[in-house]
């Protein structure tokens, strides 16, 4: 298993843990792949060389499925399962495009794109830009009323800033302070449209338990989180 | 003379009145010298006749209703307590039309017996369900519930033997049986009943589930909307531990069973099971992706089997008169009894239990009576609020699983809730949204971000603002929300939508398409 964790190290971030375990067979887009039985269909399809679009989830991360974006079709189930936190089986068919997975992952991005700025990105780059490249939306056909885009900025961390207008409330940064580093600072505070990210009692990172790790920007797909060594002069939010 | 009389305790008839009628007569009676015994029940379910006042005689129960305090010198005067004749009597309930055409097994007790008396519910056949379990034993309890065709009436449908047997088949460990009380949705209170009127069937139901899984301890997950069911079930709990049928050896068997009440706090989506277990738990009620499935990881991580208050209440009467007595009632795949709940504009509302099969139609008009309004009626939404919306036209649809879903509607917890034709159902189309908006846990991008758009187009559209390119856009977003939310909350919130844009096009502007 270390060798495998080695291999994912060095290239792309398979999506969900690996584990250890017989090995299962199964197809991905007509690809024979073998993983150990318990391993998400997002990990298998990535080791096959058809990675399927994601979001909230990460490979340092447990399976969590809030985005939506990594749903496939598999031959005899109804329905469009999160690959991420669906497991594979011995000879399962799974398809990873197709015309109803386009019209679901375009119908994701787009409500994603109706309360997201439309700026620069700092550093140039964001997971959330190469998804939207790899699903090839680009734009949505709302006209918005209710939206984030006037949420206060927390710069109080000498290191990182925390935008909440890019935040795509996937918890990655919850998870990632709870599960990999163990401090707990941050949680989700509110219900639905409404959830926000909130470090401590809804303190400022610099009062909250937050210790700078820096866990948590590591792991943001959009730098709503992001490192202010990343741009010079002022942030804007575009 | 001695006499005993019955009035509900029920939180359905406290709103009107029953309380102050109790205190009424209990004053009555003082005034004129007379004993007699007030025994507080749960409700009978005909509502519209309550505050009900039952009398008993050596005949059966006389009943007298809707009764105000300012009726009852007059009641009394005309001979109540002899069961004599007053233009408020409906004569002996039992026989009743209402009443009698139904087909009660799960209610079999609701509404007659003192729900806080164990001793009452014991004389009424309480617990036979129970000693039947334990002599047969945890593997034949799971084969009678399967052969019941018991399937859960929370919504899911899922059938519940099923569900038990997979728990029970997990390796032995600490499980549990959590009772998912949550009822949420609109025109339900089926749940609330049980709880308020016969809690020791729910207690005894969970009692035998726990037998047959190998569970030792259970929970009863209660909105927090419901105190009245909260406090009666806390005393049930309360004396079934002092009678010795629940808590350590219970029931003079080797087994160990005890529960708790849980209280939620005001979020429908705490009604999904997973987010339900992480209410129990203490945590944010989001949903949690599936797999696992909770029968293997489910509260604190244990093997749990979740079932609706309905579920588990039906389960001593299998026991005691067997899976294929309760299997004999139904239609196709829908075996047994479903406590349907009438409300919403409708002349009698209340609990009408019977067999799978009956028609919408049938349930609306002949024994709903139609609207309260009296103007006819435009609409049922069946299933709570993320039901579809049938028209007249599919009237003719049996109350079966598989009837509703072929017709995109959907049985849920069988609650129904009729609308005239003063309804707006652009305006019930917007609804769905807005609720969805307002209970979504936020977790998943469909329903968090979606329901708010949902709303916003909904508003665009009927204020005439580019309806077409509009409906269009709303239609990619519902096939968005069915198919890429976490759960049903977002999957669901586009049936109502859906059916309202279908059957009733005239309403958003549009012509009649189906979708």
């Amino acid at each position: 298993m270390w060798a495998e964790l080695r291999e994912l190290r060095d290239g792309i971030d398979t999506g969900t843990p690996p584990r250890d375990g017989p090995n299962v067979t199964l197809t991905v887009d007509g690809v024979e792949v073998s993983v150990p039985a318990g391993t998400s269909i997002m990990l298998a399809a990535a080791k096959a060389g058809r990675s399927v679009p994601k979001l909230c989830a990460t490979d340092m991360l447990e399976a969590f499925g809030s985005c939506r974006v990594c749903l496939v079709e598999i031959e005899g189930r109804s329905g469009f399962p999160a690959s991420c936190t669906s497991l594979v089986a011995d000879s399962m068919v799974v398809r990873t495009q197709s015309d109803d997975l386009q019209r679901l992952r375009k119908g994701v991005i787009e409500l994603y794109l109706s309360d997201f700025p439309s700026g620069d990105i700092p550093g140039g780059w964001s997971e959330f830009h190469t998804v939207l490249d790899q699903v090839g939306v680009k734009t949505h056909p709302y006209a918005p009323i209710d939206n984030h885009m006037d949420a206060p900025i927390d710069s109080s961390n000498p290191y990182f800033l925390f935008d909440p207008a890019k935040c795509i409330v996937c918890s990655r940064c919850v998870r990632a302070c709870a599960d990999i580093q163990g401090t707990f600072a941050l949680t989700i505070d509110g219900r639905g449209f409404r959830s926000k990210v909130a470090a401590g009692m809804d303190e400022t990172f610099f009062e909250s338990p937050c210790v700078s790790c820096g866990a948590c920007v590591q792991t943001c797909p959009t730098q709503a989180l992001i490192e202010k060594s990343l741009f010079v002069g002022g942030y804007s939010r575009g | 003379m001695s006499a005993r009389i019955f009035i509900s305790r029920d939180s359905g008839a406290l709103c009107v009145g029953a309380d102050e009628v109790a205190q009424a007569l209990r004053k009555a009676f003082e005034k004129r010298s007379l004993k007699v015994e007030i025994v507080r029940t749960g409700s009978r379910g005909l509502y519209w006749l309550e505050p009900l006042v039952e009398v008993a005689t050596d005949k059966g129960r006389a009943g007298y209703g809707p009764v105000n305090v300012s009726d009852v010198e007059a009641l009394l005067d005309a001979g109540m307590l002899e069961g004599k004749k007053h233009e408020l009597g409906i004569g002996l309930v039992e026989n009743h039309p209402w009443l009698k055409s139904q087909t009660r097994l799960t209610f079999k007790n609701c509404g007659i017996i003192d729900p806080r008396s164990l001793e009452d519910y014991k004389a009424h056949g309480g617990y036979k369900g129970l000693e039947k379990a334990l002599a047969v034993g945890p593997k034949a309890i799971v084969e009678e519930v399967i052969s019941s065709g018991l399937r859960g009436r929370g919504g899911a449908g899922f059938p519940t033997g099923i569900k038990w047997r997979t728990v029970a088949e997990t390796p032995p460990q600490q499980k549990y049986i959590v009772c998912n009380a949550d009822e949420g949705d609109s025109g339900t209170f089926a749940d609330r009943m049980i709880m308020e009127g016969d809690p020791f069937v729910l207690i005894e139901g969970m009692t035998i589930a726990g037998i047959a899984v190998g569970a030792t301890f259970g929970y009863v997950y209660i909105r927090a909307e419901y105190p009245d069911a909260i406090e009666a079930m806390e005393i049930a709990i309360h004396d079934a531990r002092k009678g010795g049928v629940l808590g350590r050896g219970m029931a003079g068997s080797s087994f160990d069973f005890d529960m708790e009440v849980r209280a939620g706090a005001g979020a429908y989506v705490c009604g999904e099971e997973t987010s339900m277990l992480e209410s129990l738990e203490g945590k944010r009620g989001e949903v949690r992706a599936k797999p696992p499935l909770p029968a293997h990881v489910g509260l604190f991580g244990k093997p749990t089997v979740i079932n609706n208050v309905l579920s588990l209440a039906s389960v001593p009467i299998i026991m005691e008169r067997g899976g294929g007595f309760y299997r004999d009632f139904g239609m196709g795949k829908s075996r047994g009894t479903m406590p349907i709940q009438l409300a919403g504009n409708i002349k009698h509302g209340g609990l009408y239990e019977t067999a799978f099969g009956i028609t919408l139609g049938e349930l609306v008009d002949e024994i709903g009576g139609g609207t309260r309004s009296g103007r006819p009626v435009r609409a049922a939404q069946v299933g709570g609020p993320l039901g579809a919306y049938f028209p007249r036209e599919l009237f003719d649809t049996p109350f079966d699983y598989e009837a509703f879903a072929a017709r995109n509607g959907l049985i849920g917890h069988g609650g129904i809730v009729v609308f005239d034709d003063t309804v707006d159902m652009a305006k019930q189309a917007r609804f769905a949204m807005e609720f969805c908006a307002i209970e979504s846990c936020g977790k998943c991008t469909p329903c968090r971000i979606g329901s708010v758009r949902g709303v916003e187009l909904m508003d665009k559209i009927m204020a005439g603002e580019d309806r077409s390119e509009n409906l269009i856009v709303l239609e990619n977003l519902c096939n968005t929300m069915k198919f890429g939310s976490l759960c049903a909350l977002g999957g669901f919130a586009p049936y109502p939508v859906m059916s309202a844009l279908t059957h009733f096009p005239e309403d958003f502007g549009t012509e009649r398409k189906r979708l």
